[in-house]
């Protein structure tokens, strides 16, 4: 065994190993096309907000205003939706009031992207405090706008976002494959991704060749803000409402994703592929716990104690390759 | 007093009298000693907390997993108290609920430091273990009905004062809890060896191993001392409501560490004060305290906090970005 074992080769037998242990407890259930149907229904909403978590840790940062920001553009949305339907009274021919919607949706979450640009790049607060404070504030003014409210009953073209599927594909999956593929894109062949990696593992060198690290980040911050808008179509079209404390737990959950998917605190190492399998890890835990009746709160025990022993392995292994190297 | 002015504290504390000026011209009971006494008793948990915070920050480190902690030591005393309540005292609970509380910090400690998992990893995953388990072990129950003796102690006061209309007020036991752990801590930190080895860990912690600083037992103080604040945060708590629930505090934790770094201390590490932390905590106090008085709508508080953090925050960084970017350009002459 010369060769270093990579990490993405760890998370993949990380897999085939949950997959076998739900199939031996669940049997057939869990190997059902309707189980892995309904898992595709599920884990969109925490794969595009990790997506979104996971950009900004490439630059060393973090964004802990995702799931606030999606809560927001979430309502947003669903005052356009319900005010323009109850105005009409039809419901049928809605299609541009949804486009309209998710538009103003998008720009939400482009703004909030903006301000934690600034307040990041140009004001110089790390971005930890930064997008806690934004967090904060932005879930005060959908308190404020909502009244602390449901904001329920969206016409039926948006409620196919989040239920329907394509060829037996549900819709969020392909939405979130989407978002992925256009991630990896930007992450493996623009000029940005490769900014975003070299910023994220040395920022001194990276201003020095050239690059603008103020760009960098207010476009690494206003992506992130638009995939937690993304993640706010999935769930208000799932739930077909939203409120200003939706999901606050995917925050961390979100952290933990990327994490388990081989993207570095401190920036710089990470790739699409890794945290698509990680969620894939996730909900297959969370599912299969879910079929044997067992508690939600016990499927976020196991997801740390997942976290713990990857990242254990990964450390034993590096040290053993490292050892190696030496001898 | 050139230094005065570029230190974070000074603004911090200027905020806190320009709010303090403001809420009394709107409503004069905020400057009273009744709601004095009482916002440091209500001031008392996230206090507590904040110590074993700063610690951890001032050391190099996070602790996303102290409220889970504290809810598994605040779980484990008040079942105690229901089942056994007639054969504890209040020192048993502060010993029950330490004592577990520096274990769990401990088992924090050994996985960043064996295993050199960042800290905001690994507490993020014992926070989901941590709470995970306790809330499918209590199937998420409220627990109430200390014993007497439990909620007595939580109304003693050091000295009492009558208002106007005869309500008596004072000092609360709560409150010299706090006190007595701030003096501690301010004493560990400033005076003893242990204190300056924190500082010197967080400064650069790649030199202070190489200076012959036992690392590891640095690592295991530090996150123990913040179990200990959990757990004994997990008492106070308890005393403060009088019932412990499952989910009353995990998913606070961002809010203590908000308070610790507007009082100066730095998430890179290696600096930080008690006297700093005060600050931090009291501005947020104040604050909230304030609105309330102010008769401000309570759904307005968040984006009140959220731009009171942004904005001191924002200040000092901003202020300090320029200082560097002033001395590079004198030096560079």
């Amino acid at each position: 065994m010369r060769q270093k074992i990579s990490y993405l080769s760890i998370l993949i037998v990380a897999m085939i190993v949950v997959m076998v242990m739900m199939w031996i407890f669940n049997g057939n259930d869990f190997m059902s096309f309707n189980n892995f149907q309904s898992m595709g229904y599920q884990l969109p909403e925490l794969g595009v907000l990790s997506l979104a978590m996971m950009i900004t840790m490439l630059t060393a940062g973090i964004n802990l205003s995702i799931v606030a920001s999606a809560n927001l553009s979430g309502i947003v949305m669903a005052f356009i939706l319900t005010g323009m339907v109850s105005q009409e009274g039809v419901v049928q021919d809605s299609s541009g009031v949804v486009v309209l919607a998710i538009l103003a949706g998008l720009l939400v979450g482009i703004l909030i992207g903006f301000l934690n640009g600034f307040l990041i790049a140009v004001v110089g607060i790390s971005p930890i405090l930064a997008t806690l404070g934004t967090s904060i504030m932005i879930g005060g003014i959908s308190v404020v706008i909502t009244k602390g409210y449901v904001i329920s009953g969206f016409p039926k073209a948006i409620l196919t976002i989040g239920n329907g599927s394509f060829l037996g594909i549900p819709i969020p999956l392909l939405v979130f494959l989407i978002c992925a593929g256009v991630m990896t894109v930007i992450l493996e062949k623009t000029p940005l991704g490769t900014r975003v990696y070299l910023m994220g593992s040395n920022p001194i060198a990276c201003l020095y060749s050239g690059v603008d690290n103020k760009k960098v980040i207010f476009q690494t911050y206003i992506i992130s803000g638009i995939l937690s808008s993304v993640a706010a179509i999935i769930m208000i079209a799932r739930f077909n409402s939203a409120k200003a404390d939706y999901g606050e737990s995917y925050v961390l959950q979100a952290v933990l994703a990327s994490v388990l998917g081989g993207v570095n605190a401190s920036g710089g190492f990470g790739k699409v592929s890794g945290l698509i399998i990680s969620i894939i890890i996730l909900q297959m835990i969370s599912s299969g716990l879910n079929l044997m009746g067992v508690s939600n709160f016990l499927t976020i025990a196991i997801w740390g104690i997942i976290l713990l022993l990857v990242m254990v392995v990964k450390f034993l292994l590096e040290k053993n390759s490292q050892k190696r190297k030496f001898s | 007093m050139k230094k005065l002015l570029y230190r974070h504290e000074t603004y911090v504390l200027l905020v806190i009298i320009v709010l303090a000026i403001v809420i009394t011209a709107i409503n004069p009971s905020f400057f009273t000693v009744e709601n004095l006494f009482d916002l440091l008793k209500s001031t008392s948990l996230m206090g507590t907390f904040a110590i074993g915070m700063l610690f951890v920050l001032i050391s190099g480190g996070i602790d996303m997993s102290f409220t889970a902690v504290a809810t598994v030591t605040g779980y484990t005393i008040a079942v105690l108290l229901l089942k056994h309540g007639d054969s504890m005292n209040m020192a048993l609970v502060f010993l029950v609920a330490g004592g577990l509380g520096i274990l769990l910090g401990m088992l924090n400690a050994v996985f960043i430091y064996f295993f050199k998992i960042p800290s905001i990893i690994t507490t993020i995953a014992t926070q989901n273990i941590f709470y995970g388990l306790l809330t499918v072990v209590s199937e998420g129950k409220w627990l109430y009905g200390f014993p007497e003796w439990f909620d007595e102690f939580s109304s003693i006061r050091v000295f009492t004062l009558y208002s106007e209309t005869g309500a008596p007020y004072g000092l609360s036991i709560i409150t010299v809890i706090w006190f007595v752990l701030l003096v501690i801590s301010w004493f560990i930190l400033k005076h003893t060896v242990l204190g300056r080895s924190i500082y010197a860990m967080g400064g650069n912690i790649g030199s202070a191993q190489r200076a012959g600083f036992n690392i590891f037992g640095l690592t295991l103080f530090v996150y123990g001392y913040m179990g200990l604040m959990a757990g004994i945060g997990s008492v106070i708590q308890a005393l403060l409501v009088q019932t412990v629930a499952p989910n009353s505090l995990v998913g606070k934790e961002m809010d203590v560490i908000a308070a610790v770094v507007l009082g100066g201390a730095s998430l890179m590490g290696g600096t930080g004060s008690i006297p700093g932390m005060i600050l931090g905590v009291s501005l947020i106090a104040i604050l909230s305290n304030g609105l309330t008085l102010m008769r401000v709508p309570s759904q307005w508080y968040e984006v009140v906090i959220g731009l009171v953090i942004i904005i001191s925050v924002g200040v000092s960084a901003y202020r300090r970005k320029k200082i560097t970017r002033k001395r590079v350009i004198t030096e560079s002459n």
